[in-house]
């Protein structure tokens, strides 16, 4: 029975922080994959419109591509004070979009270019007519398929 | 020589190490979704096709905004919270046949002889002018997106049952955690019915220049 008995009477033993490391790294590579870097900074205003009849759209998916447009911010003035369109990380002219959807469209593989989907990013206080001439371009190299990007309003 | 026995590395501070990573991290990226309102432009045409299907005027539903921002229904000042249901009462008036000639037996609007004829006869004209703002042209494309989302949820609670909304089942079908299959063959069928009963017709013309 003296074997059993070694033990000092009721000491806890010291809890193990070894283990510590691995817990933490397993948070650290959940961040990593859950989460989407902010790609691109943006050199325009962008304070998106409020809706609530709206769905979902997946970030994750390389299907989406995106538009940016809306007054230039500080710094950015010599674009003028109009909404301007910002693509990737230049500012543009509508006339650009063509180049730019090509070029998304090389990024992508054959089957998804038909689903593609185009998410307009556009500040609530542009006006249409950029709107228009950017849904004119989208026409005319048959991108049908967009979204108003916007935010839920905040509750009542 | 005496055999040294080689000091083991410190560890503890790799928990320190780990945690800044993860800081970072969290600072640095953002899990935020895109939520948008789905629209469809129409096809481009590089020559406007000869004749062009004729389309009754009573199957017309104008909205046209101005510059500043003022709405004209139908010829008539709205305001944007009656919208909605302008919208749907015309799309449900059901006073005529469909495209396939059959009647609109589930509408639940007035038949009126002036309104439109059936909802998949039945077109939403949204026209804007270049300066309208687009904070006010995606709120009245939301209120149209809605009146058709209210009458599409209408029938699906009819059909399907109570809480099986449209709204519902189509974000269950769009979720791509949900993996059964059998579930999602049976939520396609019904929500290309309810699609084929409220088609969504929205046209958004090109914006008059002047």
């Amino acid at each position: 029975m003296a074997k059993f008995k070694k033990k000092k009477d009721g000491e806890l033993p010291q809890a193990s922080t070894a283990a510590l490391p691995d817990i933490v790294f397993m948070l650290l590579f959940f961040f990593m994959t859950v989460t989407v870097m902010k790609d691109n900074s943006l050199m325009v205003e962008n304070k998106l419109p409020e809706a609530d009849d709206i769905e979902k759209l997946n970030r994750k998916n390389d299907r989406v591509m995106y538009i940016y447009a809306g007054k230039p911010v500080a710094g950015y003035e010599k674009f003028g004070t109009e909404a301007v369109l910002q693509l990737n990380d230049k500012i543009a002219q509508p006339s650009e979009l063509k180049q730019y959807i090509h070029a998304e469209r090389a990024l992508r593989d054959q089957e998804i270019i038909p689903l593609m989907v185009t998410a307009l990013k556009v500040d609530r206080n542009a006006n249409m007519g950029l709107v228009t001439d950017v849904k004119q371009e989208l026409r005319k190299e048959n991108m049908l398929k967009i979204s108003y990007l916007s935010v839920k309003p905040a509750q009542k | 020589m005496a055999k040294r026995s080689i000091p083991e590395v410190n560890a503890g501070s790799m928990a320190d190490i780990a945690f800044l990573l993860l800081i970072f991290f969290l600072v640095t990226t953002t899990i935020e979704q895109d939520n948008g309102i789905t629209r469809k432009l129409p096809r481009w045409e590089e020559v406007p096709p000869p004749n062009p299907p004729v389309i009754k005027k009573k199957n017309i539903f104008t909205v046209v905004v101005n510059k500043n921002d003022q709405m004209l229904v139908e010829d008539e000042l709205m305001e944007l919270k009656d919208l909605k249901k302008a919208a749907m009462d015309f799309i449900d008036n059901g006073g005529g046949l469909g495209t396939e000639g059959e009647k609109c037996d589930y509408c639940q609007g007035e038949r009126s002889e002036s309104s439109s004829d059936h909802p998949s006869k039945a077109i939403i004209a949204l026209k804007n002018e270049r300066e309208t703002s687009y904070s006010t042209f995606v709120s009245i494309q939301n209120e149209l997106g809605a009146a058709y989302t209210e009458l599409r949820n209408r029938e699906a609670v009819r059909l399907y049952g109570q809480g099986n909304t449209y709204t519902r089942m189509n974000a269950i079908y769009k979720d791509p955690k949900v993996k059964d299959e059998a579930l999602k063959t049976k939520l396609d069928t019904r929500l290309k019915k309810l699609k084929k009963m409220y088609p969504q017709i929205i046209s958004e013309a090109e914006s008059k220049t002047n």
